[in-house]
């Protein structure tokens, strides 16, 4: 009786979380997709989503989605990876710089959106430097549809800057799995700084790093109030449309298309780094 | 020799140095500067050129902000969504975290990975249908109804940390207290709580970030109860610039206090659990 309870423990602790969880994770995808393919008769229909694909702004939302995606993922990949290598270095004062560095884990896409427009506004302080030190006239109109690669650079450069910082933890947590032996065996054969962090540091780091692939490449697909703040509609995206179809134009259904849209998009991206992970994780002799 | 030796390493401190202060600079240069504009006065917003001192300190602008009709009361919301989302993702998570932590069950493994699996869904397709669905259940437009989905937004999380933070409180002293004549209830009380406070209190700051932050569902599920962000958002088009930056500015300042307090845990929060 004893052990019959004690066995029945583990499933009574989680019970609550995992009831949680399906009535407001896995039934709500459910009714998403029942949305996305009903019509007002409730009858199964892809009017929801040849309606979406119809729209003007849908192969915008498509393009800027993915080219955010390309351009923003890479620049975190890197600057995370000048911060954590440095911050591992564990230099006099590491700490202090630790805490700036992951100073916008806590802020808001919206937040940060506003932070940028502060400098790349008409009258903000980017043109107000320039102009200062004589490179700009007048101003430049950074968030102008006239000048959209202008525009589709401060997103990247706002949202750069606000996720760096997970990429940044992710790969020090990874960092400080590798056991210090491989740093030192690197030093006794004379390995210097760039040498040790190419050969040595990067390999192993590398399940890490796709790590952190994964998870800015997915929330890269959601990417929407930063959009908003900066460009506005100039610079649509695939949440930013489902936002607007149902905020807007008070239509659910599309609203829901778009956002079963940015699922299918997650769940192949998922399921392509993981294919790539595995086959790249078992080359690299780690496991 | 030895003086080329100190050379180079002068130099590799100050190449170390340098890298470091200039992606400080880079970080904290936005948050400066959106600070000036959020005090200052509102007509510097349009003052050409600008300073980069704060010549111009003023509170009119946050005045402004916190004064205009329906700030103050998301401010109110916000918090009371967050806390609520902190005590029902604990009370609900934490047990989950201590099964993951100190049993094995069969099971486990599908239940690990569907929590990260469940991390993972966007925000768009939770909030749409749960609007609908709130509509008709009367929790449309009321703190609840955000509260409710940020909960399930940072439950899995919840779990994970707290399964983290219980397999790090050892074991043995679990056991001891057991055999000492406490019962599994009182050994976790007396025993496991204390030693797991500082991380659950990490766990509840991590969480209130989540709910501060979280800005599509809250927009989706609110007309008039708005959270912060949300009521931030929605009057983006017909607020002027400096209304923005005094809202940037408000909702920046938890993220410096309590990432601060929980500087020490930011590895196993976001570095750990995220993957």
């Amino acid at each position: 009786m004893r052990a019959k309870l004690e066995s029945a423990l583990p499933y009574s602790l989680l019970a609550p979380t995992l009831i949680f969880v399906t009535l407001l994770i896995v039934v709500p995808i459910f009714q998403a997709f029942l949305l996305a393919f009903q019509g007002a008769d409730d009858a199964f229909t892809l009017a929801n989503f040849q309606k979406m694909a119809n729209d003007t702004a849908f192969a915008d939302a498509l393009k800027f989605t993915f080219l955010l995606l390309m351009f923003i993922v890479p620049v975190q990949a890197v600057l995370a990876l000048v911060m954590a290598l440095l911050i591992h270095t564990r230099f006099k004062g590491h700490t202090i710089f630790l805490y700036i560095f992951a100073i916008p884990l806590g802020i808001s896409d919206l937040a940060a959106g506003i932070a940028w427009l502060s400098i790349f506004t008409e009258r903000g302080y980017l043109n107000s430097i320039l102009s200062q030190l004589g490179i700009l006239e007048t101003p430049f109109l950074f968030l102008s549809y006239q000048n959209l690669p202008a525009v589709f650079g401060t997103i990247v450069v706002a949202e750069s800057w606000r996720a760096t910082a997970i990429v940044m933890t992710i790969l020090l947590a990874g960092l400080q799995v590798i056991p210090r032996d491989y740093f030192e065996a690197a030093d006794v054969f004379g390995a210097n700084t760039l040498k040790r962090t190419l050969y040595v540091v990067l390999p192993l780091l590398r399940p890490s790093l796709q790590a952190a692939l994964i998870i800015r490449t997915i929330f890269a697909f959601q990417t929407f109030s930063v959009v908003l703040v900066l460009a506005g509609r100039v610079i649509p995206v695939l949440a930013g449309e489902s936002y607007t179809w149902y905020v807007t134009n008070r239509n659910p259904n599309i609203a829901a298309a778009y956002a079963v849209l940015v699922l299918i998009f997650t769940v192949a991206a998922t399921w392509f780094y993981l294919k790539f992970l595995q086959t790249s994780t078992a080359e690299a002799g780690y496991d | 020799m030895p003086s080329s030796l100190s050379r180079r390493y002068i130099l590799s401190r100050v190449l170390l140095y340098g890298s470091a202060i200039l992606l400080a600079l880079w970080t904290l240069a936005p948050l400066y500067l959106v600070a000036l504009a959020a005090f200052s006065t509102k007509q510097a917003t349009f003052q050409w050129p600008k300073p980069l001192l704060p010549t111009n300190f003023s509170t009119d602008t946050m005045e402004f902000f916190v004064n205009t009709k329906g700030v103050l009361g998301s401010v109110g919301n916000s918090v009371i969504v967050a806390l609520l989302t902190i005590v029902a993702s604990l009370v609900l998570g934490a047990p989950g975290g201590y099964a993951l932590a100190r049993f094995r069950f069969r099971g486990k493994d599908t239940v690990s990975l569907g929590l990260l699996i469940s991390k993972m869904f966007p925000t768009a397709i939770l909030s749409i249908p749960l609007a609908v669905a709130f509509i008709q259940l009367d929790l449309y437009d009321t703190i609840w109804g955000v509260a409710l989905i940020h909960t399930a937004m940072a439950l899995p999380f919840v779990v994970i940390i707290t399964s983290g933070i219980f397999v790090g409180v050892p074991r043995d002293l679990e056991e001891a207290a057991q055999t000492l004549g406490c019962n599994r209830l009182q050994a976790f009380l007396k025993v496991v709580m204390p030693l797991a406070l500082p991380g659950l209190a990490a766990a509840a700051i991590f969480t209130f970030v989540i709910s501060w932050n979280e800005v599509f569902a809250a927009t989706i599920l609110t007309l008039r109860n708005r959270t912060l962000p949300a009521q931030v958002l929605s009057s983006l088009n017909d607020s002027p610039l400096y209304y923005r930056y005094a809202g940037g500015f408000f909702m920046i300042v938890p993220a410096l206090i309590f990432i601060f307090l929980i500087r020490k845990y930011l590895l196993n929060l976001w570095g750990g659990v995220s993957r």
